[in-house]
């Protein structure tokens, strides 16, 4: 499916995410200029074509209680990271599992999972869980708990001053 | 809701929050399938049997209270521009500097430290991939340190909210 221009100004606009008002969409819909229904109808589309993969409270996991988050990363062979990445994607505290290239010789992984949890003991009891379900023991792995947070925010496909049109 | 600045923020570095059954609700029950109706927040009270203006307070409180980062869209990777996951190994001594230089690029979003010798790690996004490729560039540049450039090949799972214990 094509994003055309005027779906990029709005989801440009909506980097920041919707204002408290009781018409958010209208809101934007100023802003861009276009109609308050156009705006719904555009994010409606975008959503059931997968542009959108998801719409709504995207929620910081650290104030809440999460304070451990891991990216436990696996070295496996080509011919089976696929098989092995929808394996550990069924498990419901795999929060994200992807391929990426090596980067030989500093960094030989190629699967990446994100893992959240209460502390730092419960995310290692998950990476062992992950590891029997997926049938990697022995796998070279490393988890990369993480110490600060610099920035989280939404991406910005667009630079700020074309993206408020 | 607007992104400000962030100071850094450590592990373990405030307590728990305590949020009413409301509140857990609007954290919880909204994070797929946001109402995309002309007043989505009456919408959601009138499933959780709350007031308009109700609804718009709590999400106010979350708000300030930094449990929600935004109410908006999370856009699957690579389907509007490019995006990659970089990493860094930055002497210790300067990962303040250059995380500070990272995190000052508006094509970063999120920007984290990590326990390992690349202890730097963010995702960078642009039109294309050439326009990555040079805000990556441009890093290496000011900071005389290799980035790794680790864009995703094959996604098995995506974000699709996160499901809160709270016991």
């Amino acid at each position: 499916m094509d994003v055309n221009p005027k779906d990029r100004q709005l989801l440009g606009a909506l980097e920041d995410g919707l204002a408290l008002v009781a018409r958010p969409y209208a809101r934007l819909a100023t802003a861009l200029g276009f109609s308050e229904l156009d705006v719904i109808a555009r994010l409606r589309r975008l959503t059931a074509d997968g542009v959108i993969r998801r719409f709504g409270v995207v929620v910081r996991h650290r104030e809440l209680g999460y304070r451990a988050n891991a990216m436990v990363v696996w070295d496996l062979p080509d011919e089976t990271v696929s098989e092995t990445g929808r394996s550990l994607a069924a498990l419901p505290f795999i929060t994200l599992c992807y391929r990426r290239p090596r980067r030989p010789p500093h960094w030989p992984y190629n699967l990446f999972c994100m893992i959240h949890g209460r502390d730092r003991r419960s995310v290692e009891a998950l990476v062992e869980t992950a590891t029997r379900h997926a049938g990697l023991d022995g796998r070279p792995r490393a988890i990369l708990f993480s110490r600060r947070r610099f920035k989280q925010r939404g991406a910005r496909y667009a630079p700020r001053a074309a993206a408020a049109g | 809701m607007a992104a400000l600045a962030e100071q850094p923020t450590r592990d373990d570095s405030r307590p728990a929050p305590s949020f009413d059954e409301d509140e857990r609700r609007l954290l919880d029950e909204f994070q797929r399938d946001f109402p995309l109706t002309p007043r989505p927040f009456a919408e959601i009270g009138r499933r959780l049997g709350l007031r308009e203006d109700s609804v718009l307070a709590g999400y106010a409180r979350l708000a300030a209270a930094g449990a929600i980062s935004r109410i908006g869209a999370i856009v699957a990777p690579q389907r509007l521009g490019w995006s990659t996951l970089a990493a860094m190994a930055v002497p210790e001594e300067r990962l303040e500097e250059v995380a500070g230089l990272v995190s000052g690029f508006e094509a970063v979003n999120h920007n984290y430290e990590r326990e390992h010798h690349f202890n730097l790690w963010f995702v960078a996004t642009g039109r294309g991939k050439a326009e990555v490729a040079e805000t990556l560039a441009r890093i290496s540049a000011a900071t005389g340190l290799e980035v790794l450039d680790l864009p995703l090949e094959e996604a098995f799972r995506l974000d699709l909210g996160f499901p809160l214990q709270w016991t």
